[in-house]
């Protein structure tokens, strides 16, 4: 921890009384260091000023790549390596049968975009086995909600009470 | 905070807290199993056992150990695959389609549904390896640098279509599965830890992959879950129609229809939400889950059973209708062995099953009848494998050449391995019950202030008329 700063943990019951808290926060200019909740509080991450998530655009990029892979795989083993004539619909040319290899590019499509995305979320959030948690309360899988801060030492009397008073039912300062 | 309307019945009863759904949802993890569970857990592993020795006898002697011949060279093996592959899909519906959907209803069955998805899957896996004769030559099945003159997989083959489809399925539900466990498993282990049992706590921390549920966490995962939904949706329904171009594309009478898409995906859906209530019905009971899986909920899923039966009906009828009207000599006969053939039992038992069945849950007592879902259920799941078994084997087994026409009937060795798959599916389900938190309880938490009953009573007391029911916070 850095000298002169403390850590304080406001623990809420109601994720609607956390919202408000988070709120009053933003209002007030304090930065909200972290939120650890049991379930997703929609709305919290514009409070807590978080960025827009941009893994959607990530599986669009590994969707891509799984589309472009099918194409080049299939053309190159059916049209390129070894051309063969089968039950009458010849494959000298990429086009003429390219709808017989719909099927395999859109699973190939699908597999790249849900597993590149499922893997960069893992580690993007550095999930992995044997990674120890970092919720400091185990109560907060649970039903409570804590919110995080780290302020100055003169400011902590004042975080208690914005906390208190927007219906933290614990305030612990570390 | 999502509000709903007060006319819809409440999703979760019995006034639970956000601690109680933790505690309900875990009590079957940290309580022990009672001697019915271990009864039916011998059962299913002395099936299972059974099964894999026939597997291994198969595999030790070949495929001639079954009843499967020149004429019928597909039969116990596909019907079982698509029967098994085809109750997969309720789990990749309910997760994926109805998550698109916005239908809160899902939450309390999805996580079961998805855990019954991988296991259908791997029984699948069994049948699909097994037909190819020779297991340890599946990798075949892939394309891969050879030196068999640099022979590659067809790609115009609906069986090379089949692999990719039925891998990537398998894979991705495993992981859509999965990444939704992780913040249960999360939960699970904080319980041990304020339990002080280290053990216990070490290996949910190790399934968590160290989840803490940080606000950035929860918007990446609930993105991840939505795409991973917008992923799934297509890939179940190109799964189905995959499989049935194995057979659509074909030049055998009864097989060789432009219907077989929509009409094999309507019946996986059918097969597989009837195996949902058939599990669910029982969980519930086992586990004390009265509160979450509700009346309501079966009667949901009965409703999605009565539409894609009917859905299954009008395209038996279709099937039927063209094969008269096309005026193809061939097709029409094949259509005729169905009913009137020696397998006539199957297409009748299958007529019964799936397309009258079903049409019982038109009355709301039969629908919310646990009794009765219970039955239908079953039903619909053996109308199923009639099905199944009506398409390939009554097809095949009296084809173009009337000297080779011939006979099927399945070895001992042929039900043993079924039996095997059915006590896998059965053992790797009761494990799950007793280690896995088996509804979404994260989820779950989500909906419990606009679809709880105390908070939906709450509100109806403020606002007596649903019309004045507002939406603002």
């Amino acid at each position: 921890m850095i000298a002169g700063k403390k850590t304080i943990h406001g623990i809420y019951d109601d994720e609607e009384r956390l919202m408000e808290g988070a709120q009053l926060f933003q209002a007030s200019h304090i930065k909200v260091k972290e939120v650890f909740s049991p379930f997703p509080v929609h709305g919290l991450d514009v409070v807590l000023g978080l960025p827009r998530t941009r893994i959607a655009i990530c599986a669009f990029i590994y969707g891509v790549t799984g589309t472009s892979l099918a194409i080049l795989m299939t053309w190159y083993m059916m049209v390129s390596d070894w051309p063969t004539d089968i039950g009458g619909k010849p494959s000298f040319w990429y086009y003429m049968n390219w709808p017989a290899f719909i099927p395999v590019t859109f699973e190939l499509t699908v597999f790249c975009a849900a597993h590149g995305m499922a893997i960069t979320f893992l580690l993007r959030s550095w999930l992995l086995p044997g990674v120890t948690p970092k919720n400091p309360d185990p109560r907060t899988t649970d039903d409570k909600f804590l919110m995080l801060l780290e302020v100055k030492a003169e400011d902590e009397s004042k975080i208690v009470n914005m906390l208190r008073q927007t219906g933290a039912t614990e305030v612990n300062v570390i | 905070m999502q509000h709903e309307s007060p006319l819809r019945d409440p999703l979760i009863l019995g006034d639970r807290t956000y601690h109680e759904i933790t505690t309900d949802i875990a009590k079957p993890i940290e309580g022990k199993a009672n001697k019915y569970w271990y009864l039916v857990f011998t059962i299913s592993v002395a099936a299972f056992i059974w099964g894999f020795s026939c597997l291994a006898y198969t595999i030790g002697t070949g495929i001639g150990q079954w009843g499967a011949n020149k004429t019928v060279g597909w039969a116990w093996d596909i019907t079982n695959f698509v029967w098994w592959i085809g109750i997969g899909h309720a789990g990749t519906l309910i997760s994926a389609v109805l998550l698109l959907f916005r239908q809160k209803w899902r939450m309390a069955i999805n996580r079961s549904a998805e855990a019954m998805t991988i296991f259908a899957v791997m029984c699948a896996a069994v049948f699909v390896t097994m037909h190819t004769g020779r297991p340890w030559l599946d990798y075949w099945l892939f394309p891969h640098a050879n030196q068999f003159g640099s022979l590659w997989v067809n790609f115009n083959s609906p069986l090379t279509w089949d692999v990719f489809a039925v891998s990537t399925y398998f894979t991705v539900s495993l992981v859509f599965w999965y990444l939704g466990l992780i913040p249960d498993f999360g939960a699970i282990r904080d319980r041990f830890k304020v339990q002080g049992k280290p053990m216990q706590e070490k290996i949910y921390k190790i399934l968590s992959f160290g989840w803490s549920g940080r606000a950035r966490d929860w918007s990446r995962f609930e993105e991840v879950s939505l795409v991973l939904a917008g992923l799934s949706t297509p890939l179940v329904f190109s799964v189905h129609s995959i499989v049935s171009m194995d057979f659509a594309t074909s030049v055998v009478p009864g097989w060789h229809t432009t219907i077989f898409p929509p009409y094999f995906v309507a019946g996986a859906i059918f097969s597989g939400f009837a195996m949902v209530s058939t599990l669910l019905l029982i969980m519930r009971k086992v586990l004390s889950l009265e509160h979450y899986i509700t009346i309501q909920h079966i009667e949901m899923m009965n409703i999605i059973i009565t539409l894609t039966g009917s859905m299954v009906g009008v395209a038996y009828l279709s099937e039927l209708f063209i094969s008269w009207y096309s005026g193809v000599e061939y097709e029409g006969y094949a259509f005729m062995n169905r009913a009137t053939g020696p397998y006539w039992w199957s297409y009748w038992g299958m007529m019964t099953c799936n397309v009258i069945s079903p049409q019982l849950f038109w009355f709301k007592k039969i629908r919310t009848s646990l009794i009765a879902t219970m039955v239908l259920s079953i039903v619909v799941n053996i109308g199923m494998w009639f099905e199944r078994f009506v398409i390939i084997v009554t097809s095949l087994h009296r084809d173009y050449l009337p000297s080779s026409w011939t006979m099927y009937h399945p070895t001992w060795v042929e039900i043993g391995i079924f039996t095997g798959t059915i006590g896998m599916f059965f053992t790797f389900f009761l494990l799950f019950a007793r280690t896995f938190p088996v509804i979404a309880l994260s989820e779950l938490k989500t909906i419990l202030k606009s679809s709880g009953e105390q908070y939906k009573r709450e509100r109806a007391e403020k606002s007596p008329s649903p019309v004045t029911e507002t939406t603002s916070h």
